[in-house]
């Protein structure tokens, strides 16, 4: 016999013609230990588990329960309601979120590149991130009525400045040596802003873009509340005056999930097309 | 001095020789009102490996990027093969202290970065990139992102990708300062086998003078600021033999000696 035998090996030597197989619990265990998915059902089950409990005490006549909101969703989306609602609730949102991300990534962009730029617009943008827009909001019903271009104007005025600002602050901290490194190798203007600041920058490029989303949502909500009740801002507007309040939650709780998946695949966006580490751990 | 006998040293000679790949001409640098180099004459020789030595702040930074036309001379000039020049070019490439890899990019990418910018063709700059990966000791890492490696490979990384656009002078700061005492070793061997191999000239960045007496023909020696070229020592250090016989070696012992008193003078 050998005199110095490592702990695994001895383990090794008792419990080796017994291969256990796993139990569910350990299968159940070593998924949790890989898998986020997991941590996300399990994070969702207990928010609607608590929702469904509140309903039931219930914490007010008017908040339905997790289970009714589901059925009410159902019947929505079965009568066709809901598609009509989100045909039209979409189309300033996503013209709007378009125009702010291509513009405010521009603007942003060409502000970190150059101080003229910076100069000149970043007094605007700072002083109208700090303007509460809700208050404009109603103004912009004045200049444009109360169609499409009032709406997504309304989208824009939300987005943007946080898009530009954000975009702005990534370029300007772009690490230098990264720079000096483009153009030690003689890269030109062109490929140091493409393949080196704009990749750099993408994280809080990006971290600016999924504010500028969700002040989107902010945005076409309440120019469906307070411009005109129409699409979403519509069903959750109709279904309160009529007491239908399992449809007006239906209602608000699928804008927040429309919104959350819209985050979380730009999320998959950029780690998929530019910055393929994050994806590994 | 003290240790002529063993080790050439004096003041720098305004002579040109033929054999100077980079000429440093009376090059003055203020940032604002910091002075931080004065008059600085320097001729690099071809094939050879040049350390500059001082403490910290005297511009050693400085006059590499300087040499490298990354940042501008207030006044003077650089010439590279007898050409003046100011901005970066083909025939320098730079080492960083902070390897300055693209995060996003794999080894392989990182490495053939410098042929992506010049428009090589991905399979070229694919064979040359892993033809110094090889060589730097890598192989197996192409496809891994900078994270998933050590200060130590990061900085090898770095010295590739320098190598891998075929630069007649190589500028190196610091690129060893991240690393811990074993493989530091480890790679001033390596760095005096690329030497021996690649036939470059080498302009080299430290703080350690082991370190600097250990890898270079040459040393000079900067003033605190405003950084002024103080002395310069020729080594001379018999490198056929072994790494450890060479630290051992009692010329190699003397010229530290040698340097340590010349800096300690601004330690003090
Ligand atoms: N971009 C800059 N703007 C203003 N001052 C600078 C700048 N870069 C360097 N300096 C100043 O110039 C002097 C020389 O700096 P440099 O970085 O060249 O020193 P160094 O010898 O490389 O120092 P270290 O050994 O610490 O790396 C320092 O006093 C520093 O404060
Ligand atoms: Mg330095």
């Amino acid at each position: 016999m050998q005199m110095s035998v490592s702990p695994a090996k001895l383990r090794d030597g008792i419990g080796a013609p017994k291969e256990v197989p796993p139990t569910v619990l350990e299968k159940i265990q070593s998924f949790a230990d890989e898998r986020r998915s997991f941590w996300i059902v399990v994070s969702l089950t207990l928010l609607f588990a608590s929702w469904e409990m509140a309903g039931r005490i219930p914490i007010s006549f008017a908040f339905p329960t997790f289970l009714e909101t589901l059925s009410a969703f159902g019947e929505m989306v079965a009568d066709g309601s809901m598609h009509k609602a989100y045909l039209i609730t979409l189309q300033p949102l996503v013209m709007g979120v378009l125009v702010s991300a291509l513009v405010g990534i521009g603007l942003g962009v060409a502000m970190g590149l150059s101080d003229k730029a910076e100069w000149l617009l970043a007094p605007v943008f700072i002083v109208l991130q700090a303007a509460p827009m809700a208050a404009l909001v109603p103004l912009v019903t004045f200049v444009y009525g109360i169609g499409l271009t009032a709406k997504t104007l309304a989208v824009i005025m939300l987005a943007l400045p946080v898009i530009v600002l954000n975009s702005y602050k990534a370029v300007r901290h772009v690490n230098p040596s990264l720079v000096d490194m483009c153009r030690s190798f003689q890269g030109s203007r062109v490929q140091q802003i493409f393949k080196i600041i704009i990749p750099d920058a993408s994280p809080v490029l990006f971290a600016g873009l999924r504010l500028g989303i969700a002040a989107g949502f902010i945005g076409v909500m309440l120019a469906e509340l307070l411009i005109t009740p129409t699409g979403i801002g519509d069903l959750i507007t109709y279904h309160r005056s009529v007491a239908n309040y399992a449809h007006m939650y239906a209602a608000v709780a699928s804008i927040i999930a429309v919104s959350t998946l819209t985050l979380a695949g730009l999320q998959y966006v950029e780690t998929h097309l530019l910055r393929p580490e994050k994806r590994r751990k | 001095m003290a240790n002529s006998a063993l080790a050439r040293s004096g003041s720098v000679k305004a002579a040109s020789s033929n054999d100077a790949v980079v000429q440093v001409r009376d090059v003055c640098k203020n940032y604002g009102d910091i002075e931080a180099l004065r008059g600085i004459n320097l001729e690099f020789e071809r094939g050879n490996l040049t350390t500059l030595l001082g403490p910290s702040g005297c511009g050693k930074t400085t006059l590499l990027k300087i040499i490298a036309g990354l940042v501008p001379a207030t006044s003077g000039e650089i010439r590279v093969n007898g050409r003046a020049v100011t901005a970066p070019g083909p025939e320098r490439a730079f080492v960083f202290q902070d390897f300055a890899l693209m995060p996003w990019a794999t080894v392989l990418r990182n490495i053939g970065f410098g042929l992506e910018l010049k428009g090589v063709t991905a399979a070229e700059r694919d064979r040359t990139a892993r033809r110094y990966i090889e060589q730097v000791g890598l192989a197996g890492f192409e496809q891994k992102y900078p994270h998933e490696l050590s200060g130590g490979m990061r900085q090898r990384v770095g010295i590739a990708r320098a190598f891998a656009v075929n630069a007649d002078v190589l500028l190196l700061d610091e690129p060893f300062s991240a690393v811990d005492e074993q493989n530091r070793r480890k790679f001033q061997e390596d760095l005096l086998r690329l030497v021996e191999l690649e036939k470059k000239t080498f302009i080299f960045v430290t703080h350690s003078i082991e370190e600097a007496v250990y890898v270079s023909d040459r040393i000079v020696l900067l003033s605190p600021r405003p950084g002024r070229v103080s002395q310069i020592i020729d080594p001379m250090i018999d490198r056929t033999a072994s790494p450890d016989d060479i630290r051992r070696d009692a010329v190699y012992l003397d010229v530290v000696e040698e340097i340590w008193q010349g800096l300690r003078q601004y330690a003090e």
